[in-house]
């Protein structure tokens, strides 16, 4: 889910209420910018609209259980680790993952210096708290290490969203390539990604590369707390992602990015660096309509609602007039939203001349 | 040193040959995950290695419990990274004594095949995703010479290590063009607790010792003499 950021203006797509088996058959939206128009397609059909020199760029970041619960009304949602270890988490009350975020209880008042237990093995204490927002607080687990990881599989769970029939398990939050455990929600635009289509994209000649972004939580229940969203996250370009975003450049091929944590990151790079220089850094980069891509040229996403802060960061992609008529048709052709929803393509020249 | 800058998970880690290499990888520069049950067990051995200046990560989960893949490859990505050479040591004999086919309960034969079959198959499917993008990696099932003979009373066991040794020609076939490597490897007879539960009369004085198995394994590993997808017996590979 995104955060709203305003009224409505466009018929709402339904969401994808479960984790769906279909093969292959999840729909793609392909939205041209260039030609000003959009077609209905599978995903399995995505390799037709990349061509030889193109680079895909995948975020492998695994998605940790960052949901805990202290108290049968306090769970605590991570969602960023500062370089010390300890993480920032939100708290919620009352209710569990069937009710929407915005309608959840207020949780109790959390003190610096207490002790939260989630497991017999597992506990954290509050080492600080937002100035503005009592229900921001950073937290340092009780173990490190091996202990801490073993520990946190065991008593957290995926954050989950109310939309959906039934609660999230580990491994349907899990991306197939996912490595290293740095996203606090699923990097969903990787998500109906096979190896099957994977490994037709190389074989067509496209070139895959991957940055690790950890992606942040993407709803607060509040309204003042989610217009602070998307946090500063971190992520990591290893030295062959750079080493191909440049190669791709001087070859003429265009960067599509699988997500926009892909597009944070790269364009993080570029805003910071001038190049997507390989590193690890922190980005606070936000697109919008009035931000012009420098490194990513196509987005392949998930699909949600024009007034989202996802929409906002299409608008850098393709005019918000085009998009607004492909998601008011792809409402009305029954395309479904959300992070396990259909799929759209943004990308110039996609559907040809 | 040989396998600086990688990361490397071994099950079976807490005794044996699946010590050995633990040890063995960490000594030759690996960052080491060793998994296994016996928490107690393995926390020594991850001790030791790191009093030895190595780097290894304890990390208790059974491999046959379908719920601990996820968290396991989560946990040791975390500590490590991505993981560049996944090492399948851990297997069930079943009950002991070994027992005749008509002697042996559906239960146990399928508990074996979740841990010797399954448990690898899950875990490399989730590992291994990432060794296919990164185009790196390395896969090792350590199978037997059961695999390829029918010794009455070794059933379970036996069926699942052939089903192994099938697993990786398999996996070899879809994964050799991106660069990664995955074989089987028979390490021969050792004295290790494994044989004993299954040949408690043999004399241990004419098996192997898993180090030295061990040292043969991490060998052959880079010898690019052995095609990717193959059965190797270790005792028997020489350098070249």
């Amino acid at each position: 889910m995104n955060a709203p950021l305003s009224s409505d203006v466009s018929p709402r797509l339904a969401p994808a209420r479960s984790r769906r088996s279909g093969f292959q058959t999840e729909r793609l939206l392909v939205i041209d910018p260039q030609g000003g128009r959009f077609a209905d397609h599978r995903i399995a059909e995505l390799p037709r609209f990349l061509r030889r020199q193109d680079l895909l760029v995948l975020n492998d970041a695994a998605t940790l259980p960052a949901s805990l619960w202290a108290e049968p009304a306090l769970e605590l949602r991570l969602m960023a680790e500062e370089d010390d270890g300890s993480f920032w988490a939100v708290s919620f009350g009352a209710g569990d993952w069937r009710l929407p975020t915005e309608a959840r209880g207020t949780p109790r008042a959390l003190r610096s210096g207490e002790f939260l237990r989630f497991s017999a093995a597992l506990g954290a204490t509050i080492v600080e708290r937002d100035t503005r927002e009592p229900r921001w607080v950073r937290l340092r687990f009780s173990l490190t290490g091996a202990s801490l990881y073993q520990a946190l599989y065991a008593a957290g769970k995926p954050i989950q969203y109310a939309y959906l029939e039934r609660p999230l398990a580990l491994w349907d939050v899990q991306n197939g390539y996912a490595a290293r455990p740095v996203a606090f929600e699923l990097p969903s635009a990787g998500r109906p990604l096979t190896f099957t289509t994977l490994f037709e994209l190389e074989r067509r000649g496209v070139t895959l590369a991957r940055v690790t972004h950890a992606a942040g939580i993407s709803s607060t229940g509040s309204a003042s707390l989610d217009a602070r969203l998307p946090l500063p996250e971190r992520y990591d370009i290893g030295s062959d992602a750079s080493a191909e975003l440049a190669r791709t450049r001087s070859a003429g091929g265009r960067v599509i990015a699988a997500g926009t944590s892909v597009v944070r990151a790269l364009e993080g790079a570029v805003a910071a660096h001038g190049v997507p220089q390989a590193g690890t850094n922190v980005t606070d980069l936000l697109l919008s309509a009035r931000t012009r891509p420098r490194v990513v040229d196509g987005l392949l996403t998930g699909l949600h609602d024009a007034d989202t802060t996802h929409f906002a960061l299409m608008e850098a992609f393709a005019p918000r007039a085009l998009l607004l008529r492909a998601l008011a048709h792809a409402a009305r052709a029954g395309y479904v939203q959300h992070e396990f929803g259909d799929s759209c393509l943004v990308l110039a020249g996609a559907l040809g001349p | 040193m040989k396998f600086t800058g990688q990361s490397a998970l071994v099950t079976g880690a807490s005794r044996g040959l699946g010590r050995a290499l633990s040890e063995q990888l960490a000594r030759a520069g690996a960052r080491v995950v060793a998994v296994a049950r016996a928490r107690e067990e393995l926390d020594a051995v991850v001790a030791g290695i790191r009093e030895r200046g190595g780097e290894a990560h304890a990390l208790s989960y059974d491999i046959g419990d379908k719920q601990a893949i996820y968290p396991l490859a989560g946990a040791a990505a975390a500590l490590v990274g991505p993981i560049d050479l996944l090492v399948h040591n851990a297997s069930s004999l079943g009950p002991t004594p070994l027992r005749l086919l008509l002697d042996t309960e559906c239960e146990d034969f399928s508990a074996v095949l979740e841990t010797n079959l399954l448990g690898p198959f899950r875990l490399s499917r989730v590992l291994g995703g990432s060794m296919a993008l990164r185009k790196r990696g390395c896969i090792v099932h350590i199978t037997s010479d059961a695999s390829v003979n029918a010794y009455p009373t070794w059933g379970a066991y036996s069926v699942s290590k052939a089903a192994l040794d099938h697993l990786t020609r398999l996996w070899a076939a879809e994964l050799g063009e991106r660069d990664v490597r995955v074989l089987s490897v028979d390490p021969g007879e050792m004295a290790t607790r494994m044989h004993a539960d299954a040949l408690p009369d043999a004399d241990p004085n004419t098996l192997a010792d898993p180090q030295a198995v061990a040292g043969q394994i991490l060998g052959l590993l880079s010898d690019p003499r052995i095609q990717n997808g193959a059965r190797v017996e270790a005792q028997t590979w020489r350098a070249a």
